[in-house]
């Protein structure tokens, strides 16, 4: 401890060198916080995703739309035990940048198949299931637009048009839901499917896509094949697959964030131990004599190993808290701004703990060499020099 | 009493490539306590070859070198290094301070290697620094400095720990006269009132002058002079 003045007045020879080795170490952290975020968002919606639950989509595109006759048809195949359905409504609530998905769905039984999902208050799903304007939302999304309950929500239909021919919805808010107290990755707005059903001019009686639940989930892929085989020959064929699968293949169109996220910080680590090792190196050659010096006034080669090896743990450490710092202030307006595209993400102090961890291990990793050959310098060949 | 420092038939040979370089060819030398002696010679003769050896910086080829009877040859490089720390001061040609301390910090650094409160570390600095006259220099990094208030800070830095031994590498060979006059009477202070045995490398007659003794070497051996040479 007594040496940490030492370690830390070397960092300073060159200040601006060392200020702009920081920098990078630091810049290369805050990526790295900012993309273990964003991809931990992906990870976390695909883990909640129950695996008794299967999703039937249109076989040829997302996009086209399920005739509501299939429900009674799916329900009679053994197995399938539960069925709901959501509706892609697009719509705007006052700006388009608001951005959030909006689905009609059944209430009771979208919640009889979403077990994971906690309505409050008591009476929500009651009045949600009985009053026909009536709306519930993601706990995030009452927070973030500061809704409460019995605020009247106008949105405007982008797609749809209205029976009287106008594009205005209002809806009553009646309740909020979260998953243990916890706003979801792609926050929804639900509200009454026959109330749509009933307002719509067109697109009556479809659903954008039909959620199981099974009662015999280790026959899930044969009955995905059953309810596929069912439609095959309709005008309407269908794909089935887990929710796992289906919340996988959703997010591998916006990309493979964990792999790619790898890829970008190993290439940013990589360059970081470079450069960063170079410096060390050469500012290692500077000092020869000075360690020399050091070593002459009784410091042991353990001693200046520790020293000079500190002296890169600590340059990459406190690279690394500027940029978990950085992180924590630029992550919660990066998260808003980006929350249409990746659901919202939080920058978490387990985060912040494995970047402090790879700062250590690169650390080291830039430390070690000089490290050892400071610790094998010889005086007497030093004193030379 | 025993001897300040003793050598018995040191040799010091380096290898160059195939080549056998014989830079000490046995060396017997006896100082006593208290003595302030100057190694004189011409280039390449081994001067720095033997301080280093009797600084215990390095281990001779063959023979023995005791120091206040302490036999430095059967020392390992960690207790060596202990020893150094509590025993012998060392003064270069180009002072060899750490450029990023200040000239306190310089001088408190072998006191990082004691068990010294920082209290009492930053108290022996400031009067080491005060026995050199720099008292007022004492927040100035070295960059700061003239060579002669370098050196002086060197010296500092040296005698901080209190050892009995200063061994000295041409300590005024990059100042010029008058600064140099000043430190050689700075060194025969140490050396008169506070007891401190001091060799002395030196190329300059007239700083050899200032010390009790002169030794001369010659290709690895000591030749000649008013030295106790054995
Ligand atoms: N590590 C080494 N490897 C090879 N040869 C060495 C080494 N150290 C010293 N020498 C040789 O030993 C001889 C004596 O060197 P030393 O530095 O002791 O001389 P010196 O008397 O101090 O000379 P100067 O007055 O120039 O400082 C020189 O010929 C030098 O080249
Ligand atoms: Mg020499």
């Amino acid at each position: 401890m007594k040496l940490f003045g030492l370690v830390w007045a070397n960092l300073f020879r060159k200040p601006t060198r060392t200020i702009l080795t920081l920098l990078s170490v630091a810049i290369a952290f805050l990526l790295f916080i900012l993309l273990r975020s964003i991809s931990a968002a992906f990870d976390s919606g695909l883990d909640v995703s129950a695996t008794e639950r299967l999703v039937v989509v249109a076989k040829y595109s997302q996009i086209d739309r399920l005739p509501f006759s299939q429900k009674q048809q799916i329900l009679s195949i053994e197995g399938v035990d539960g069925i709901t359905h959501t509706t892609w409504f697009g719509g705007i609530y006052q700006e388009p940048k608001n951005f959030f998905a909006k689905f009609p769905v059944d209430p009771l039984s979208y919640f009889d198949l979403h077990p994971e999902l906690t309505l409050v208050p008591s009476n929500a799903l009651q009045r949600f299931s009985q009053e026909r304007t009536a709306a519930v939302v993601d706990i995030g999304l009452a927070e973030e637009y500061g809704w409460s309950i019995g605020d009247v929500i106008p949105i405007i239909s982008d797609i749809y048009l209205r029976n009287d021919g106008s594009r205005a919805w209002e809806f009553e808010l009646v309740g909020t839901f979260s998953e243990n107290g916890e706003s979801q990755n792609f926050p929804l707005f639900l509200f009454h499917y026959e109330y749509f059903n009933e307002s719509v001019a067109f697109g009556r009686d479809q659903v954008s896509n039909w959620q199981l639940r099974l009662n015999q989930p280790d026959r899930a892929d044969e009955i995905a094949q059953l309810v596929d085989a069912l439609f095959e020959n309709s005008p309407d064929p269908t794909k089935t697959a887990s929710e796992d699968e289906f919340n996988r293949q959703f997010a591998r169109q916006l990309g493979d964030m964990g792999f790619i996220t790898t890829m970008i910080m190993s290439a940013v680590f990589f360059t970081i131990v470079l450069l960063t090792g170079n410096t060390m190196a050469q500012a290692l050659r500077e000092r020869i004599p000075e360690l020399a010096v050091l070593k002459t006034l009784g410091f042991t080669d353990q001693t200046i190993f520790l020293v000079v090896l500190g002296e890169a743990v600590l340059l990459c450490v406190v690279g690394a808290l500027l940029g978990i710092a950085g992180g924590f202030v630029i992550g919660p307006g990066l998260s808003a701004g980006l929350s249409g595209v990746f659901g919202s993400f939080e920058v978490v102090p387990v985060t912040a703990l494995e970047a402090l961890v790879c700062s250590l291990v690169i650390g080291v990793v830039i430390g070690l060499a000089p490290a050892i050959s400071a610790q094998r310098l010889t005086i007497v060949d030093a004193l030379r020099s | 009493m025993v001897a300040a420092v003793a050598c018995e038939k040191v040799e010091k040979q380096y290898t160059k490539g195939k080549e056998i370089v014989e830079v000490l060819a046995g060396i017997d030398l006896s100082i006593e306590h208290g003595e302030f002696l100057a190694l004189m010679g011409p280039s390449g003769s081994g001067k720095t070859t033997l301080l280093n050896l009797i600084g215990g910086l390095d281990q001779p080829s063959a023979g023995s070198i005791f120091v206040s009877g302490k036999n430095l040859t059967e020392m390992k490089a960690k207790a060596l290094a202990k020893w150094r720390s509590e025993n012998v001061g060392f003064v270069f040609q180009f002072y060899n301070l750490l450029p990023v301390l200040t000239a306190q910090r310089n001088v408190e650094l072998p006191l990082l290697l004691t068990n010294l409160s920082r209290k009492q570390r930053q108290k022996n600095a400031a009067t080491a620094l005060e026995i050199v006259g720099l008292q007022d220099r004492a927040k100035h990094k070295p960059s700061e400095l003239s060579g002669g208030q370098q050196q002086r800070v060197a010296i500092a830095r040296a005698i901080v720990a209190d050892p009995s031994l200063l061994v000295c590498d041409e300590p005024t060979g990059d100042l010029d006269r008058e600064t140099a006059d000043q430190i050689l009477g700075l060194l025969q202070t140490l050396n008169k009132d506070h007891g401190k045995t001091i060799i002395m490398v030196t190329h300059d007659p007239r700083a050899a002058d200032r010390a009790e003794h002169i030794l001369y070497m010659d290709k690895g051996k000591l030749v000649s002079g008013s030295g106790v040479a054995v």
